[in-house]
This record gives C-alpha cells, sequence and structure tokens, in this order.
C-alpha cells in the first residue's frame, strides 16, 4: 500500500495502482483519453502528464506509472500544464471543426478538455486529414475524420467483447481504426464502444442527428431484454424514447449494456397497441375501455374459476404480475404460468431457479460447466463476466450443448445432456476438473430445462453441484441463467399452477374457457383451444394480440413504474420515462380497474400499495438493489429423476439474437442487425 | 590511429570467406568453451571492465545491461539482438552480418550464457534479404559444428539461435517495438516500466542488443577488458565501426577507434569531403536522429559519445553523414522529417500528430513559403514532441530540426526572404 | 503498407497455401515456443507473397490469404490485416514483375537518388509512386533508408540491392531486367562492397591462416 504526495496531498492507494488511480484517489482531476478503467492501459494519448521527482526531468504519462512509496507527484506545474497544451494542440490539429454537427457535441471529452487545455486559436496552417468512414454495420456509425485514435473501441471489442473485430490498420498518421475489410461488428455488446469514443468518431446510427444531450429527460431504468437486469438510463424528449445508455452498477453490469438493450427502442414506436379492441363478428375492432371491460366480464360471468387461465409474458413487471395473479385468485383460478418455454423450473426454492453465484460472484469462480445455454446469446452482459474471469485466469470452462463460440475456450461435452452421468460417475476428464476446483460453478440454461426432461437435468445438474462441492456455505455455485426479464420476479410471486392448477401445456388446446395472456408472446398461439377466449394485455401487436378476443393496451417497459427480478434474483425497480401511448395504460392499472367492474376489487391504489402486497406475498421484493449472497446448507434438490435424462441433444434457446421478443421483432434496427448477421444465422442452422 | 592488429572485424569489406571455415581462420570459434568456463559472473564483469557502451545509438553500458537479467528465473530468458538498423546513414550491421557472420552468432551464444538466456532471436530488417542468407547459412553451419544448439561447444549449455526477419519499419529498431513485431504484432514500443529484463519478450526476462555490441562481446572476452580499453577515450572506450556517407569522395565504412577526430575520420578513410575540406557545409555525426554540426564545430570534434554529446548531437550509430556547401541543408533535413512522418508507428498523439505537422512546415520552409515567425512556432512543436511519447522517435525526429534550427536559422530566414521578394516581384509585373 | 494511388484491383475469391508454402510455414513455426506461433505471422506473409509471385506473377498479400495465415496461426484475422498494413514491405495491391524501390532518404539523396527517380521514371513510364508502368512490368515505390548508404544511391529490385547508382545504371538494369537478366547484385561500380572506392585503407596488413 504505497504512500504518495500528490500536489501536496497524501495518499495511500492499493499495490498495483498508477500514478493517475493516486491522483484520483487524492481528488485531483487527470486529463485522459485514451484511459479507461474496465480496458487494458494504452498510454497512446499523452494527456495525463504529470510531474514525478526525482525522475528524469521530463513529464510522465500518469496512467501507466506504477504509484510507488514515497512519491511526490505534481499535477500543476508549467511542464505538466505545456505538456498537456501541447498534446491537445496535436489532437486538435487534425480533428474536424465539425462540432456544431457532431452528435457527440454537448458531451465530447475533447470538447470538455479543450476547454481546459486548448487555445484560442489554431497554429496549423497545413490542410487537416480526411479519413474514409468505415462500415461497422447497423449500429456504430463512424466519422473516423474525428478519430483520435485513443484504441478504447479496439481493446473494448478486443478484450471486453472477444469479438476481435476491430483494428487499427496502417501506421503514422494513416492509421485507420476499422474492420479493415468493412464489416458488420460481430459482437451483441458493441454499442458500448459508442459511450467509450471519447470524441463523435463512433456515435449511434440510429440516434444520428436526433437531438442534443441538454435536451433530454433523463430517467433510471431497469432493461428487459434479458434477464441480467442492466441499469440503464432512458434519454426522451416529449413522448419519445430517443436513446438507452447503461449506467453503472458494479455488481450486476459494470458499465456496459447490450446491443438489443440499447438499440431495440425504436421497436417503441412500433406495432403499438394503443386502444382497446373487442372481436366482433370475428374481426377485431377498436374499442373503448369500457366495451373492452363488458366484453371480459360478460365472458367471465357465471364461468367456474377452473376455466379460467393466465399466462405471464418475458417483460412483465412484477406489479402487473401480482395484480394478476390476486385477481386469478380472487376468480378462483388456480391456473398460472409464467414458463411460456415450458421449462421445468421447481419453484419450491429460490436457489433452485436463481443463479445464485451471483454475478460478480462469478469473478470468483475457478471451474464452470454451463449446461444449455448460450450466455453470449441469452445474456451477453453477464458472458462478458465469464469472459472477465476467464481473461484474468484462464479457467476451465465446460459446455453441454450446441458447439458455439462463447468468446472464451470452452472444453466441449458433449450436445446431449446425457453426458451428465458420465460426470456423476467419474468417468468424463471434466469430472475430475470440476471436483478439482474450489469455486466450481454450474450454469443450467433455459434451453436444458425446457424439454420433457428439464426437471430430470435440474436435478442431475444440482446432483452433481452437490458432489462437486459447489453446495457449500459459504459457495453457492448452483445458477440458473434465465432469458426472460420476467421470470425470476413471476416465480417469485408464485405465478405458476397452484392447488390442482393447470400449467401453460394443461390451458392449451381447450384446457380453460378464458385465457387472459399478460405480455405473453413467446409460445405457440396456435395450441390455444379454437374455443378459447383470449385476452391479450400488452403494448405490441403481436403472436398474442394476433390470437386475442379482446386487446387491452399495456405499456412498455419505459412507460411504466415497474420491479424486476434479474437471473440472480436482485430486485431492481425502473422508472416510467414517457406515458404510454393513445389510451394504453399501466398494466396493474388496469388489472385494478377491471377487478373492481367484476365485483373483485383489488386492495391497491398505488404502486407503493402493490408493492406492499408482493412484499407480502414474498419478502424479496422489500429488498431493492441490494442482493445478499448465501451459501446452500440444504443439499437436497429439486424434483426430477436424473436418471430420466434423454440423450437428445439440447437445441439452443435463442435463435436469433437480435429478435426474441414484441419490441426487438418491430425494431427496424434489429431487423437490419439480423439481415447483417444473416450469415452467421443460416451457417449456425 | 587504430591498427589493423586491434581490429574486431576483420573481414568487414568481405575479401575473405565469411563462413566457417574463413571465420575460424581468423580466431572466431577459438575456444569458446573455454569463455563460458569463465561463468556468467566471469563474462559479465569482464564486459563491464570493458567499458563497452551499446554500438545501436543509446550508448547504454552493455555489461551493466546484461547484468540486470535475472540471476534466476522460473522462466526462459531471452537474448534478442537488434539486427533491424535502420537508421539512416548508418549500414554496419549489414556488413558484420554479411562479412562475418560468425562473430555475431558466437556473440550470441556468449552473451545469451552471460545472461542465462536459452535462445537468441536474431531480428533483421526484412530489407537485408541477401544478408539474411548468408546469417541463416552461418547460423547452420553452427549448429552443424556443434557450435550452438544441444551441449553448445561442448559446455554443456543448450542454446537456440533463431533468425527473424522484420517487414520494413523503421520503429522495429526500437527495442520494445522490436519485441512486440517479434511477437507478431505491429511494431508499437510498449511502455517502459516494466522494462524488458523484467517483461519481455513473451512476457519473458529478456535482453535487447545491438548486432555489433554482440559482435564485439567474443573478441573482447579473448583479448580482455584491459585491451579495449587501451583504445577509445576514458569512457569511450574501443573501436567501433563508422559509416560515412554523403559528399564525400570514397564513402565507406570502417573500423576506427572511439574519439578519433571526425576530420580525420573523414580524409584518412573516405577521400576526403568532395571538393575539400572547406567546401564542407555540415555533418550528421551519428545517423539521421542526432542533430547537425556547422562545418565549424566539424574541424576539431572527437567522434565518441561524451564530446559528440557535449556539442549537443550525439554519436549515435556513428553514421556520419556529410554534406558540402552544394547542399540545401533544409531540404536535407525536411527528407529527414518526411522519414520519421513515414516511419511513426501512429501509436502516441505528439508523434503520430507532431511528425506530420513537422514535416509539412518544413516543405514550406524548404521553399521559403513560410513566415519568419513559424521557425519558432516549429521549434516550439520539435519541443511539444520531444520527452513526450512513448518512444525515442519522438526526439529522433524533433532532434534534427532543432540542429538545423540551431545553427542555421540565418538561412531558413533568407530563404522566407527570398520567397516574399519573389512574390512581390510577380505581383509587382502582373 | 499506405494506400497508393494505383489503380483498382480485384481480390481473389480464395487462397490456400501449395505444399511449398506449407513445408515453409511448418518450419517456420518451428522456431517460436508452444503456444506462441503468432510471431510467424510476419514470415508467414512473406510465404504468401512468394507463393503470389510464383503462382501469378505479382508479389502480393491478398485478404483472403491474410485469412488464411490467421486461421493458421489461430490468429484474429483482425490481427494480421493490422501487421499486414503496418509493415511496408508487404504489397497489398498487386505489384508488377519487378518491384523497383527507390531510397530517397537524405544520404542517398545526396548522392543523387532524385536522378534515379527520374531515370526509372524515364525508363517505365511511370508517374506516381505506387504505380505499375502500363505493360505490368514495373512498379516503382519510394522508400525510406534500406541500409546501404555508403554506396548510396541504392536502387532495390524486389530483395536486391543495385549500389552505387547513377542514371546510366539505372537504363542498363532496366534494360537487363526486361531481357530477364538479373545482374549480379551490390556496387553497378565495381566496388568492393563497402570498402572506400579504389582499394581499402584499413585491413591491409592482416594475414589469415589459408582460407581454402
Amino acid at each position: 500500500m504505497p504512500k504518495l504526495t500528490i500536489d501536496g496531498i497524501e495518499v495511500e492507494v492499493a499495490n498495483g495502482s498508477t500514478v493517475l488511480q493516486a491522483c484520483e484517489a487524492a481528488g485531483i482531476e487527470v486529463p485522459r483519453f485514451c484511459y479507461h478503467d474496465r480496458l487494458s492501459i494504452a498510454g497512446n494519448c499523452r494527456m495525463c502528464l504529470v510531474e514525478i521527482e526525482k525522475t528524469p526531468p521530463k513529464p510522465i504519462s500518469s496512467c501507466t506509472y506504477p504509484a510507488a512509496e514515497g512519491m511526490i507527484v505534481h499535477t500543476d506545474t508549467p511542464m505538466v500544464r505545456n505538456g498537456r497544451r501541447g498534446v491537445m494542440e496535436f489532437l486538435l490539429i487534425n480533428h474536424p471543426l465539425d462540432c456544431p454537427i457532431c452528435d457527440q457535441g454537448g458531451e465530447c471529452d475533447l470538447q470538455d478538455q479543450a476547454m481546459g487545455y486548448g487555445m484560442d486559436h489554431s497554429r496549423y496552417e497545413e490542410n487537416k486529414r480526411a479519413v474514409k468512414d468505415k462500415n461497422l454495420g447497423p449500429l456504430v456509425k463512424t466519422v473516423m475524420t474525428r478519430c483520435i485514435h485513443c484504441t478504447r473501441c479496439i481493446r473494448f471489442i478486443a478484450e471486453v467483447a472477444g469479438v476481435p473485430d476491430l483494428g487499427a490498420t496502417s501506421r503514422g498518421e494513416h492509421m485507420e481504426v476499422g474492420t479493415y475489410v468493412e464489416k458488420a461488428l460481430g459482437s451483441e455488446l458493441s454499442g458500448n464502444i459508442i459511450d467509450l469514443c471519447p470524441v463523435g468518431a463512433l456515435t449511434s446510427k440510429p440516434y444520428a442527428f436526433t437531438a442534443r444531450p441538454w435536451e433530454l429527460s433523463k430517467v433510471d431504468s431497469i432493461d428487459v431484454f434479458d434477464a441480467v437486469g442492466t441499469n440503464i438510463r432512458i434519454d426522451s424528449r416529449g413522448p419519445e424514447v430517443l436513446r438507452i445508455l447503461p449506467r453503472i452498477n458494479e455488481d450486476v453490469n459494470e458499465e456496459w449494456l447490450a446491443d438489443k438493450g440499447r438499440f431495440a427502442l425504436d421497436g417503441l414506436k412500433r406495432r403499438r397497441l394503443d386502444k382497446p379492441w373487442v372481436k366482433e363478428g370475428g374481426k377485431l375492432v377498436a374499442a373503448t375501455w369500457a366495451q373492452a371491460f363488458a366484453a371480459i366480464a360478460g365472458k367471465l360471468k357465471a364461468l367456474a374459476g377452473d376455466r379460467i387461465g393466465a399466462i405471464a409474458g418475458d417483460l412483465c413487471d412484477a406489479e402487473s404480475m401480482t395484480a394478476l395473479r390476486d385477481l386469478m385468485v380472487a376468480l378462483g383460478s388456480a391456473n398460472l404460468d409464467c414458463r411460456q418455454d415450458g421449462a421445468r423450473l421447481d419453484g419450491s426454492r429460490r436457489d433452485f431457479y436463481s443463479f445464485n453465484t451471483s454475478i460478480a460472484g462469478i469473478e470468483e469462480a475457478d471451474a464452470v460447466l454451463i449446461i444449455g445455454a448460450n450466455p453470449r446469446k441469452e445474456a451477453p452482459v453477464l458472458n462478458a463476466r465469464i469472459r472477465k474471469t476467464w481473461v484474468n485466469a484462464p479457467i476451465p470452462i465446460g459446455v453441454i450443448g450446441a458447439e458455439t463460440d462463447l468468446t472464451y475456450d470452452v472444453t466441449h461435452l458433449g450436445g446431449s445432456p446425457a453426458v451428465l452421468s458420465a460426470l456423476h460417475d467419474g468417468s468424463h476428464p471434466f469430472a475430475a476438473v470440476l471436483r478439482n476446483a474450489k469455486k466450481p460453478m454450474i450454469i443450467v440454461g433455459q434451453a436444458a430445462l425446457a424439454r420433457p426432461d428439464g426437471s430430470a437435468i435440474l436435478a442431475a445438474a444440482w446432483r452433481l453441484a452437490a458432489e462437486i462441492g459447489a453446495l457449500a456455505a459459504d459457495w453457492h455455485g448452483f445458477n440458473v441463467l434465465h432469458t426472460a426479464a420476467a421470470r425470476v420476479g413471476a416465480m417469485d410471486l408464485a405465478f405458476l399452477p397452484g392447488a390442482k392448477g393447470k400449467n401453460l401445456d394443461a390451458m392449451m388446446g381447450g384446457g380453460v374457457d378464458v385465457l387472459w395472456l399478460l405480455g405473453a408472446d413467446e409460445f405457440d398461439t396456435s395450441r390455444i383451444g379454437a374455443n378459447t377466449f383470449v385476452i391479450y394485455q400488452g403494448h405490441h401487436g403481436d403472436a398474442g394480440a394476433r390470437r386475442a378476443d379482446v386487446i387491452l393496451p399495456g405499456a412498455a417497459y419505459t412507460e411504466k413504474h415497474g420491479a424486476y427480478v434479474n437471473t440472480e434474483g436482485r430486485v431492481q425497480h425502473g422508472f416510467r420515462a414517457i406515458d404510454p401511448p393513445g389510451d394504453a395504460r399501466e398494466d396493474w392499472r388496469i388489472i385494478r380497474a377491471f377487478s373492481d367492474q367484476i365485483g373483485h376489487k383489488l386492495p391497491y391504489d398505488t404502486i407503493e400499495a402493490v408493492r406492499a402486497r408482493m412484499e407480502q406475498i414474498n419478502p424479496v421484493f422489500s429488498r431493492v438493489g441490494f442482493l445478499p449472497r448465501f451459501g446452500c446448507t440444504d443439499l437436497s434438490g429439486p424434483a426430477g429423476d436424473p436418471a430420466a435424462i434423454s440423450d437428445a441433444p439440447i437445441q439452443p434457446a435463442v435463435a436469433n439474437y437480435y429478435q426474441t421478443d414484441p419490441i426487438s421483432r418491430s425494431s427496424v434496427t434489429m431487423a437490419a442487425c439480423t439481415e447483417a448477421a444473416s450469415p452467421t444465422l443460416v451457417a449456425a442452422e | 590511429m587504430l591498427q589493423d592488429k586491434d581490429r574486431i572485424f576483420t573481414n568487414l569489406y568481405g575479401i575473405h570467406d565469411p563462413m566457417l571455415k574463413g571465420a575460424r581462420a581468423r580466431g572466431d570459434w577459438d575456444n569458446t568453451a573455454a569463455i563460458l568456463a569463465r561463468g556468467r559472473d566471469g563474462i559479465i564483469d569482464e564486459m563491464k571492465a570493458s567499458g563497452l557502451r551499446g554500438r545501436g545509438g543509446a550508448g547504454f553500458p552493455t555489461g551493466l545491461k546484461w547484468s540486470f537479467m535475472p540471476k534466476q528465473s522460473d522462466r526462459p530468458c531471452y537474448l534478442v539482438v537488434n539486427a533491424d538498423e535502420s537508421e539512416p546513414g548508418t549500414c554496419k550491421d549489414r556488413d558484420i552480418i554479411r562479412h562475418d557472420p560468425h562473430k555475431l552468432v558466437e556473440g550470441c551464444l556468449v552473451a545469451g550464457f552471460a545472461m542465462g538466456a536459452c535462445a537468441a532471436y536474431i531480428y533483421i530488417r526484412g530489407e537485408f534479404y541477401n544478408e539474411s542468407v548468408v546469417l541463416q547459412a552461418a547460423i547452420d553451419e553452427a549448429y552443424a559444428a556443434g557450435l550452438i544448439g544441444k551441449n553448445a561447444c561442448g559446455s554443456g549449455y543448450d542454446y537456440d539461435v533463431f533468425l527473424h526477419r522484420g517487414a520494413g519499419a523503421y520503429i522495429c529498431g526500437e527495442e520494445t517495438a522490436l519485441i512486440e513485431s517479434l511477437e507478431g504484432k505491429k511494431g508499437m514500443p510498449r511502455l517502459k516500466p516494466p522494462f524488458p529484463a523484467g517483461v519481455g519478450l513473451y512476457g519473458c526476462p529478456s535482453t535487447v542488443n545491438n548486432v555489433e555490441s554482440i559482435a564485439v562481446a567474443p573478441t573482447i572476452l579473448r583479448r580482455g577488458a584491459a585491451w579495449f580499453t587501451s583504445m577509445g577515450r576514458p569512457n569511450n572506450a574501443g573501436p567501433k565501426v563508422f559509416c560515412i556517407s554523403g559528399h564525400v569522395n570514397k564513402p565507406c565504412n570502417v573500423e576506427e577507434e572511439l574519439g578519433v577526430p571526425m576530420r580525420e575520420l573523414i580524409e584518412k578513410h573516405a577521400g576526403g569531403v568532395r571538393g575539400g575540406w572547406d567546401n564542407l557545409l555540415a555533418v550528421i555525426p551519428g545517423g539521421a536522429s542526432v542533430p547537425l554540426l556547422p562545418k565549424a564545430t566539424c574541424d576539431d570534434i572527437l567522434m565518441d559519445f561524451d564530446t559528440l554529446r557535449a556539442a549537443r548531437s550525439g554519436l549515435g550509430t556513428a553514421a556520419v553523414i556529410v554534406m558540402d556547401k552544394s547542399t540545401d541543408l533544409i531540404k536535407a533535413i525536411a527528407r529527414l522529417s518526411k522519414f520519421y512522418m513515414h516511419e511513426s508507428c501512429g501509436q502516441c498523439t505528439p508523434c503520430r500528430e507532431g511528425t506530420g505537422w513537422m514535416w509539412r512546415v518544413m516543405t514550406r520552409m524548404v521553399e521559403g513559403r513560410a513566415e519568419a515567425s513559424e521557425i519558432d512556432t516549429l521549434e516550439q512543436v520539435t519541443r511539444q514532441i520531444e520527452g513526450h511519447t512513448i518512444c525515442a522517435l519522438g526526439d529522433a525526429a524533433a532532434w534534427p530540426i532543432q540542429g538545423l534550427i540551431r545553427h542555421f536559422r540565418p538561412l531558413m530566414e533568407e530563404r522566407i526572404a527570398a520567397y516574399k521578394t519573389r512574390v512581390q516581384v510577380r505581383l509587382a509585373a502582373e | 503498407m499506405a494506400a497508393s494511388n494505383a489503380a483498382p484491383f480485384e481480390q481473389p475469391a480464395s487462397f490456400a497455401f501449395d505444399a511449398e508454402s506449407e513445408a515453409q510455414i511448418a518450419m517456420i513455426v518451428a522456431r517460436y515456443p508452444e503456444g506462441k506461433q503468432a510471431s510467424a505471422v510476419i514470415p508467414a506473409l512473406y510465404v504468401v507473397q512468394k507463393q503470389m509471385k510464383r503462382t501469378t506473377g505479382s508479389a502480393w498479400v491478398p485478404v483472403k490469404a491474410m485469412d488464411a495465415v490467421g486461421h493458421r496461426l489461430s490468429m484474429a484475422p483482425i490481427r494480421v490485416y493490422e501487421v499486414a498494413t503496418f509493415y511496408f514491405m508487404f504489397n497489398m495491391r498487386p505489384v508488377g514483375t519487378y518491384h523497383l524501390q527507390v531510397c530517397t532518404t537524405t544520404p542517398c539523396w545526396l548522392r543523387g537518388s532524385d536522378q534515379i527517380t527520374e531515370a526509372c521514371r524515364a525508363a517505365t513510364g511511370i508517374q506516381g509512386w505506387g504505380e505499375t508502368s502500363a505493360d505490368g512490368v514495373f512498379t516503382m515505390t519510394e522508400v525510406e533508408c534500406i541500409g546501404a548508404c555508403v554506396n548510396a544511391p541504392v536502387l532495390q529490385v524486389d530483395d536486391d540491392f543495385y549500389e552505387d547508382m547513377d542514371a546510366e545504371k539505372v537504363n542498363q538494369l532496366l534494360a537487363a531486367l526486361r531481357r530477364g537478366e538479373r545482374p549480379p547484385v551490390g556496387s553497378m561500380a565495381g566496388r568492393q562492397r563497402a570498402a572506400p572506392e579504389g582499394g581499402p585503407t584499413t585491413l591491409t596488413t592482416l594475414q589469415f591462416a589459408p582460407e581454402a
């Protein structure tokens, strides 16, 4: 723990810190472009110069220099000021003066730092360099003349994303950042390079020329395109969400956001359900709320509770599911399900269906077994954490399921879950790897659970976890990786068949007479009985709405306050950024209003009251944001017979990363990404 | 003046057989096992005592550099030989490689042994294709004769020598850029610390030495530090290969002792300045990177590290570029600016942006199409680059211009004034 | 190599190492420690360039060949593109049968490289750097100091240095090349390597044991 003196301030920093980090610890701001604390150190911009006593009399780049005991650092001497001014001048001589038409304007590091270190005129009399723009695909727009060659994007794509498409070709002043072969970036995390770019070289292609940052209202929310629970900021102007950016949450997403969460937002404006619809004579007709409610009430009248069912979709907030569940109970129905994909999840204990190790906890793991999951497609940000762990120390990672590039080296154990028995009896060499690990992790994906032998696989995975020491008092190495943002919340709320209740399968084919779909679009709606009366409550005209007899227009995640529980079991609240379109309303309020119409008035009028009710159902909802980590002391496992595993190969849960839900399927941007990636998809199929 | 009996590179001109048989006749590989038998410390102490300063340009004491290698290492250690000779004016390593390759190969063994290395990688510039063929043949001969490889020279020491060709990048002469290049990357200099002796090739302890520094080692160890220090001047010991190019009557390479007067060097070996000594305008005494010296300084200056440094220039690679009075000095330096712009790796800001800026201004200066005040701006730009970059290429790009401004500012001002006059005359005529 | 102003060209649709190249690559990779095969990227790109010369008559590096190198050495293709474009000796576009590389850096310039350039231009009809003559025989590239300064000016043809050049010698050399001849490399003035013209001033008094 070296102690340094920086501008007369004494600081003590962790071993291995750099002088720049020490300056930050002392509260002294050091300008920088290339340095980023989540990327390797490049030291190339030369902006962070400081003066260190007892070194050769020249300024030193603080981001690269190791802090040492007794070091005396100055950050505001003539040498430092001149050095930084000189670097700033060099950066500006070939940087275009196009700030008025640059999307980075207002949030540009170069602009900001030029205020501090720039001159009021240019001494550069020569022609400025012009660089050809690059095609990086549908998401990232380039204006490469603005590039200051900090290489943050290259480092991110290579180090964090692990899909090395970007590089700097040629050299000297001809050096250009790009893919060289003009191809779309292959990473699901590519949008993060827009945030990392300190200038306007890389900006958002869909957002181009849309707004200035100071025009935007900024609201904190939670991403719903996967089950990671990435913390996001929704920037809107008037009735429109214009862009979505990640917020820092070290425990969840660090500061990354997956591309779907960032770029599918144009889907929020298309195919929206903005008024109620009622089917009359086989055709949906626009209706008022009263007409829609009356149609449903008429259908429910005199219907026995067990003839009514409800299915919760993948994007639902916990509040709406609470309200719907309460309504169903009031109507005497135990026919509830949230497992559209048919995943054999066991709701009897929370650690049977959660990512117990926690996302941050991945970094402690020293061996990983992935069963039927493709974290790269199903949870790109979580996958980046696995990759980070593997980069820091190349831990053994075994995969059961389809062979695919996860951005780290894996041992492929087989396509079928049958190999689990060989791991169980120790006949497979990877069994010893897992047993020898101190903190092994098993990750079970929905692809393994959403099949007839899903319970068997779940039970076998748990049994293996117990055998390899993954279940210990101080380490819970059993994990379920979800793909749906709503799923864990639904499980926590027991949005599952009650006593004698029907599950999704049983509700199909006429198993119920009225079926309430709460944003449920991800199952084969043709399986619903022809005479079943379908209520679709949701925000997009997708599969569910197409089958509906009544449509209740709900709010997308950007348009409502809502609680989401991520795959870890972390409860997080998102806030409303804009109003729902037209007649659409917040979902729990729709259900609450309807309940009043049919004489089962739900006992809450405010979101606080709904949340109190949620806590009553499951106290986990009182713990917002924070996730305590538990070990495992009860080794008894989930229901299922490990012997019943079939040897059918596991099929991927996510076929096309860019189109997984009603919003992304409505997104033009995501369609363009699908198009750009189609060669890969075709090859994968 | 150095006598032939004290010259190390006895086949400098390739008159004799460069291969093993000829090399042995010249004393190479003579009981090398006995040198190794002195042990690591014995060799390093002798090298330190010889006062040999690195022949690649920086002049860092070679023995001291070797001593930085760990005495014990759980990782392999490497000797990396810098044969990326690319400093304009310099062509000495080329002649060592093609005419005395066994001195280098033997040097690789003794130096590598002294630093506990398991192998040497010789990084030769890509343009030296024919030279690399000769060197590879010498390496193959040495393997076949048991001089290197398993149980090298019967010493019990296993040692490999590999040749690796670069592909046209001056920056790879910078030791960490060379290592990057050898690892299969762009030749972009690394940040220091860590230094190669701790984290070098493949993350292992490594020492990078110039060809000449390594090639002279066996002779020093055979003839002793005292013999070596008997030549040259204090702190500037031994002989050195000089390259004399430019406006001399007989450009050549020659091995002379350090501290030889520049005028003697040029007149004795290179046939003198074209048109006589008084026709001399300026000399770049140590390769393109060092500031030029005007004739007045050249008259009596000695060619060694410390003397030239005191004259605000440097010995560098001992590449003497002579320019007579017919030379457009501004153009000569502008061409060097173009060189540095072309060879900047582009990694760090001041060099990437500054070398282009300097070249563009220098190009105008050649015509005189500039304001006199821009000479100051140009000077300031060189100062903004110097000392602000990751590696020394920034300094190297700045110094020639600084030297020009320091010694020939009036010439630049005259050029600018002449241009203005020409423009005015033309305007008046129109 | 920086982009030049030469004519547009087509990238081949595929590239595969032939047996000769495969044998060379295997030998090259063996020089580097286990797992460090990326070290072989520059040598492997030379192998590509030589194979292209052998099979198409033009020594250059197509994109598909860089992909093949990446595949062979377990490197991401972009890392190979970076290397190939960083180093000046890899031709990223087709070149003529003979690649004339004129050194114009100060030591050569002081000794008349301008005349060498002019003579090359006149003899080949090439105007700009990086261009190929209409008959496809010559490509002319300006190169930085190639390290033969005491034998300046130097004209490099493919891998060979022709030293102590002047305009007349350029004409002779290019005429010979056109005839398919390859004059001996080195000083075109008949000088003993880098010794002073007329004979060495040093190393004249040494006697070695007989060599043959």
